[in-house]
């Protein structure tokens, strides 16, 4: 039994009710949300370090005994998503004080912001199939509510197809985990785990774990059902975006690591076959789709999901140095993608627009901005030596060693394609001279941000950028989490043990 | 010192670049220039060790559980590079202060070019493969950086683009085929690859990992059909191109060819592929070189020309090739390096670098036309200098080719025709004749800082060549011996050989370039040449071009069918996803054996799943949203009313509840929504009921299969032993809810908080438009 488990889960829901008591102070609520997030970063930071020290953490609330009661369970993988989450909160919480407008703060921007991350991490702390569930409930209309306050018709229209996608999910989950329980008498994830080693009824194991795979694929945004974040990702502010980008498709890829290397192992060549087979599509899709836009916004967004193509084939590989890539690869892209998508917030505040026919002439007055687009640009872009490098190197070699030639050779271009879209928001934005219809120049009214308000802004990516550069040069001690949660996630007992015999 | 401090040294001075111009101003070249040079001495210092047949070794940890190290390797062949690198490097820092003087730009050149150089160093000495990718893929950045160093013209960023989108497919093909090599032999250092040939080249992979190494290679090193990024690079300021698109890093594909030659080479795949594309290379491009009156142009293609050679000398591998590789690369970039400082100072003095603009310069710039004479003599393989030497080599290692000796000696003669001929273009054009300046731009001789380089580098061009002994046991004979893969090679450089076939061809080749050269006016506007020039030249631009546009197209017509803006087709996509993939899985993993006993079922149960059927169908089929809802509110109290009947009256009352409310809301909102009738086909009817007919009929059947399956009440059992003793309640199902299972009801709660807040935004809000930004759907 360990308490340290609850605090990431208790200091958000706890900042947003205070934010809610707040709820006419705008002021109050800002820095109660920045406070809270600074906490929440560090408890994920202690949590991480205690599962790393003292091995995988478990509580039961309202000391109900597992199976019995609702298991919360940090093992190294869901440490890991805690300790990135935290960062993401604090980070964009700050970048929220120069980003969010008055308006949807005073219909609770904050509060919403904190429940959002609350939702995320009882997700990744769970240890109970229906509690998981009930997060992704928390999540889901969490997001809708942020989606849907801006009431611009292409954000309502987005939020829509985002909310009735999203309900399909739940519905198909939620069958899921009716049938899961049927097969083996609990909810617990542990216990369910170990119900299935011995199970008679393989077949209708793996009939369900189809199941969750394409609930799961909705919430991940994997080919061919990704559509709704496209749809979606484009139309609120900056901050709403990079945390949505940051963090909720991952809580889906999050879901489909657990289950499949937890729960559906039972028919390896089957399940990681298909798995494998929907990577590819989704890695090269995605690509192909970022390839064609010109909102830079637009160009992130089918971004995310060409490479969570990269993380469900490093699932699909399902070896040891596949996991360790798919968790590096989720951390990186969580880091790269959330930063890009601030810092075009920063291009769209200097120049007017995140259109690249009306942006530009950032490289020449802007070095700083620059140079941090140009960071995370190329990590994501997978060249070395940031993050994105080594987590495209890891899963690249973990599928060489098993000899799946042809899916690495489509990895590798899409890499190339991925370069091709971050050069493009380069050159178009960057390099090219300020076009005429910037509004920066069109627009008298359109003042360029400054003063504290820019460093708000700036300061989150700096730190963002700051973690993408030394994770990348300084690999070492984090590889060593990566392959031991690796470990953990490859040798289920682990698990089990901590969760029915502690 | 170490390498690796050697290697931060120049890294961190990168960072320092722009405050160096921006402080330092007109001496910031020079002070830079130290750091170059104190890796130069650092690594002269080496000579006496290596020269006395040692090899240095370096490494530190970097990511153990990857294999990766920052390990260095310095034999003979990189030490000679890194000369190369830091030793050019230092006279491109000075020269490049005074080149870009004027720039405000300045500052970061200093940054890519240091980081340029430090990853150049690193490829050079890395000897784990992943390390040396990390510095190739480096100096595809860098030189992208620089390329697009005139940024804000189009025709600087697509050069850029171009370049670093043909080398860096190039470098993830490199990195493949790495990987491969490093499974084969069971390490990821290069050093402990060598003396494993036999085992790499019998195993499966070896073609696979051949072909993608050389991939890279082909198109760092600018090889046909992929030599036309490289002139594209010549938008780069002049400076890059002497640095990095002459002298160093385009060397880089020639360095890795040559670093493993001992590991990949002698089989037949390697001698015919490196062989073949290093001959064509070198013909196609020295007479590309022909066709061209820019200065940078005509340099770009003899440097191509001579990656073709080396590539080519690689491929046959043997003793004389070996040493013609070394004595050429070094040669080569003396000459080239100085040629192309000479090129941009004409370019930065006279305004132009088109010769039919210009002439008669040596007049006005005596020092800059010296030394582009004497360099472009070394190109043009006159004795005394380093290029006759070399140029006598790669004849002589082409005569002893096991294969095709006289195909090959053909090609190089030919090819070196047009080097002759492109000699003259570069230094008699300029410089000789009457005296003509452009657009009445009055030529200066440039400062010191802009001829230093040229002047030492053409300098050396004639010492080596009359000293040969110089260099050749203290450099190049470890060099080629390292490349050979057979360490106590010796190379004993001379000038004079006696009259033998090579010494005929020499003259042969000198006499037929000088005729070129003469007339060269003619040649160059014939039809020939520039057809030539259109299909070898730009044709594989086009090829590039269109290879763009299509994917482009593809992209773009490949979203517009997946994104296409329409909630009911994505539905469909998915429901039709779902069936596919679970009907599927259920019908070849499940045995689908249902038990179904219906002796049991009363006959009131039957009419109301009666009534629940016939009211979905009537929900379906209902012509208005009102009847519809009506419908759909008959099947959920029939559903409340199943519960009743199988005792589970809390859940009937919950589900009346909902059910109630949700008729009530619904019917609210459709009486305010405008009737719009949709026009649906018969045939996306029949399409869309096959779909929701299959989706309910598969989760039915898998319903009806886990019932048919032992279920295991332990959790029942327990909460009913326990939820009053224990929890004292007597309802289970509330203890559940409120303390066996309370963190769910807690999220919920925070569900239903959430929502409450979302609906007060939304009518707060009213039709009031927060954003109404350039936001589209999709």
């Amino acid at each position: 039994m360990s308490n340290i488990i609850i605090y990431p889960i208790l200091i958000p829901i706890l900042t947003a009710s205070l934010a809610l008591i707040a709820f006419k102070n705008r002021e109050l609520q800002r820095w109660l949300s920045v406070i809270g997030s600074v906490a929440t970063f560090i408890a994920g930071c202690v949590l991480l370090y205690v599962v790393y020290t003292e091995g995988i953490q478990v509580l039961q609330p309202g000391n109900w005994e597992a199976p019995f009661g609702i298991s919360m369970v940090a093992d190294l993988f869901s440490a890991l998503m805690v300790c990135v989450t935290g960062l993401m909160a604090m980070t964009i919480s700050i970048y929220s004080l120069g980003d969010m407008d008055k308006q949807r703060e005073s219909f609770g921007f904050q509060p919403l912001f904190q429940i959002l991350i609350f939702g995320v991490i009882g997700a990744f702390l769970t240890g109970d199939l229906f509690n998981l569930y009930v997060w992704f409930e928390v999540m889901l209309i969490t997001s809708f509510v942020l989606l849907a306050i801006g009431n611009g018709k292409a954000q309502l229209d987005g939020a829509v197809k985002y909310v009735v996608i999203n309900l399909l999910s739940s519905l198909i989950f939620l069958a899921g985990v009716g049938i899961m329980y049927g097969l083996t008498g609990t909810l617990n994830l542990a216990a369910m785990a170990q119900a299935l080693q011995d199970t008679e009824n393989t077949g209708l194991v793996i009939t369900a774990s189809m199941m969750f795979l394409v609930s799961f694929g909705i919430k991940s945004a994997v080919f061919p059902l990704f559509f709704w974040l496209p749809a979606s990702y484009h139309t609120p502010p900056v901050t709403i975006t990079a945390i949505f980008g940051a963090l909720l498709t991952k809580v889906g890829v999050y879901s489909l690591v657990r289950v499949f290397t937890l729960l559906f192992t039972q028919d390896i060549g089957y399940t990681h076959t298909i798995l494998l087979w929907i990577s590819v599509p989704t890695m090269v899709v995605g690509v192909l789709g970022a390839a064609s836009q010109y909102d830079v916004r637009k160009i992130l967004s089918f971004h995310i999901v060409s490479q969570i193509g990269y993380m469900i084939m490093g699932l699909a590989f399902f070896t040891k140095i596949a996991l360790a890539g798919v968790i590096y690869y989720i951390l990186h892209n969580i880091l790269a993608k959330t930063n890009l998508f601030l810092v075009a917030g920063i291009a769209q505040k200097l120049v007017g627009s995140f259109h690249l026919s009306r942006l530009g002439g950032l490289y020449k007055n802007y070095p700083l901005v620059s140079s941090l687009f140009a960071i995370s640009a190329i990590s994501l872009a997978g060249l070395p030596p940031l993050t994105g490098f080594w987590a495209k190197y890891t899963v690249i070699y973990a599928g060489l060693e098993v000899e799946q030639w042809v899916v690495i050779g489509f990895a590798l271009a899409v890499g190339l394609m991925t370069m091709f879209s971050m050069t493009k928001i380069w050159m178009g934005a960057y390099w090219s001279p300020l076009p005429d219809t910037a509004p920066v120049v069109a627009d008298k009214n359109f003042k360029p941000v400054a003063g504290a308000q820019l460093i708000a802004l700036l300061l989150p990516t700096i730190i963002i950028a700051g973690f993408i550069v030394v994770l990348g040069i300084f690999g070492e001690p984090f590889y060593a989490l990566l392959f031991e949660a690796a470990d953990q996630l490859l040798d289920p007992s682990m698990y089990i043990n901590a969760v029915l015999n502690p | 010192m170490t390498i690796l401090a050697a290697l931060l040294l120049i890294f961190s001075a990168a960072f320092f670049g722009p405050a160096a111009a921006k402080y330092l101003k007109k001496s910031s070249g020079w002070v830079l220039a130290l750091v170059p040079f104190t890796v130069f001495a650092y690594l002269l210092s080496f000579i006496p060790v290596i020269s006395g047949g040692d090899v240095v070794k370096e490494s530190w940890v970097w990511v153990s559980y990857l294999g990766v190290n920052m390990s260095f390797y310095l034999d003979g062949f990189s030490l000679m590079f890194g000369l190369i690198v830091s030793g050019i490097g230092t006279f491109i820092m000075i020269y490049g202060g005074g080149y870009l003087a004027a720039d405000s730009n300045l500052g970061r050149f200093y940054f890519s070019i240091l980081l340029f150089m430090g990853a150049m160093m690193g490829v050079v000495l890395a000897d784990n493969i992943v390390a040396l990718f990390i510095f190739w893929e480096l100096t595809s950045i860098s030189s992208y950086l620089l390329i697009g160093y005139k940024y804000e013209k189009e025709d600087s960023r697509k050069s850029a683009l171009q370049a670093l989108l043909v080398t860096g497919s190039g470098g993830l093909a490199l990195l493949a085929g790495l990987i491969i090599l490093s499974m084969i032999t069971g390490t990821m250092e290069i050093s402990e690859m060598f003396g494993q040939s036999g085992l790499v080249a019998e195993h499966p992979w070896y073609l696979g990992a051949l072909i993608l190494i050389l991939i890279g290679a082909f198109t760092k090193s600018a090889q046909f059909p992929f030599h036309f990024w490289l002139p594209g690079a010549m938008a780069a300021p002049t400076p890059v191109s002497a640095y990095l698109h002459s002298a160093t890093m385009v060397k880089a594909g020639v360095y890795l060819l040559a670093r493993l030659n001992p590991v990949l080479s002698g089989t037949l795949e390697w001698t015919y592929i490196v062989t073949g594309f290093g001959a064509v290379t070198m013909l196609v491009a020295a007479w590309l070189a022909i066709a061209h009156t820019d200065l940078k142009k005509v340099l770009a293609y003899t440097t191509v020309m001579a990656l073709g050679t080396l590539t080519m000398l690689i491929g046959m591998g043997h003793e004389y090739a070996v040493k013609a590789v070394a004595v050429f690369i070094l040669s080569h970039s003396l000459y080239k390096g100085a040629l192309f400082m000479v090129a941009g100072t004409v370019d930065h003095e006279a305004g132009t670098r088109d010769i039919r603009f210009i002439s008669g310069l040596r007049k006005t710039m005596p020092m800059t036309a010296a030394f582009g004479c004497i360099a472009a003599l070394s190109m043009a393989g006159v004795a005394p200098l380093l290029g006759f030497i070399g140029k006598e080599l790669v004849y002589e290692a082409a005569l002893s080719s096991v294969s095709f000796p006289m195909v090959l000696i053909g090609m190089a003669v030919l090819a070196n025709i047009a080097v002759v001929a492109s000699s003259g273009i570069v230094a008699i054009r300029p410089f000789f004749g009457e005296y003509k300046e452009y657009n009445n731009k009055h030529v200066h001789e440039a400062p010191l800082s802009m001829w230093i380089g040229p002047g030492v580098l053409s300098v050396l061009s004639i010492l080596f060549g009359i000293l040969p002994f110089l260099i050749d046991t203290a450099i190049i004979s470890k060099a080629a011996g390292a490349i050979a893969g057979t360490p106590d090679l010796v190379v004993s450089l001379k000038l004079w050989h006696g009259i033998n076939a090579p010494l005929i061809l020499s003259i042969i080749t000198l006499l037929s370039g000088i005729g070129l050269y003469l007339v060269w006016n003619k040649v160059r506007e014939s039809g020939a040449v520039q057809a030539y020039d259109r299909i070898m030249g730009q044709g594989p631009v086009k090829g590039y071009e269109g290879w763009l546009n299509g994917t482009l197209g593809l992209a773009a017509a490949q979203t517009k069918f997946f994104q296409n803006g329409y909630l009911r087709y994505y539905m469909l996509c998915i429901v039709a996803f779902f069936v596919v993939l679970v009907g599927y899985t259920m019908l070849v993993k499940t045995d689908m054996i249902i038990v179904a006993d219906f002796s049991d079922i009363y006959f009131y149960e039957w009419t109301l799943a009666g009534v629940i059927v016939i009211a979905a169908f009537a929900a379906v089929f209902a012509g208005s949203g009102l009847v519809a809802i009506a419908a759909l509110g008959v099947v959920g109290y029939s559903i409340a009313l199943l519960y009743i009947l199988f005792s589970a009256p809390d859940l009937a009352i919950t589900q009346v509840l909902v059910e109630t409310l949700t008729v009530i809301l619904v019917a609210l909102v459709l009486i305010h929504l405008p009737q719009s009738k949709v026009k649906v086909s018969m045939g996306s009817k029949v399409r869309d009921g096959i779909l929701a007919g299959s989706l309910g009929l598969i989760v039915t059947l898998i319903m009806l299969a886990v019932l048919n399956t032992e279920f295991d009440p332990f959790m029942t059992d327990y909460f009913a032993e326990n939820s009053y003793v224990v929890a004292y309640g007597r309802n289970i199902v509330n203890v559940i809810l409120v303390d066996f299972r309370a963190l769910d009801t807690f999220g919920e709660i925070v569900v239903i908080g959430v929502a409450g807040i979302g609906v007060y935004a939304l009518i707060k809000l009213g039709k009031k438009v927060i954003t109404k930004k350039e936001g589209t759907t999709a």
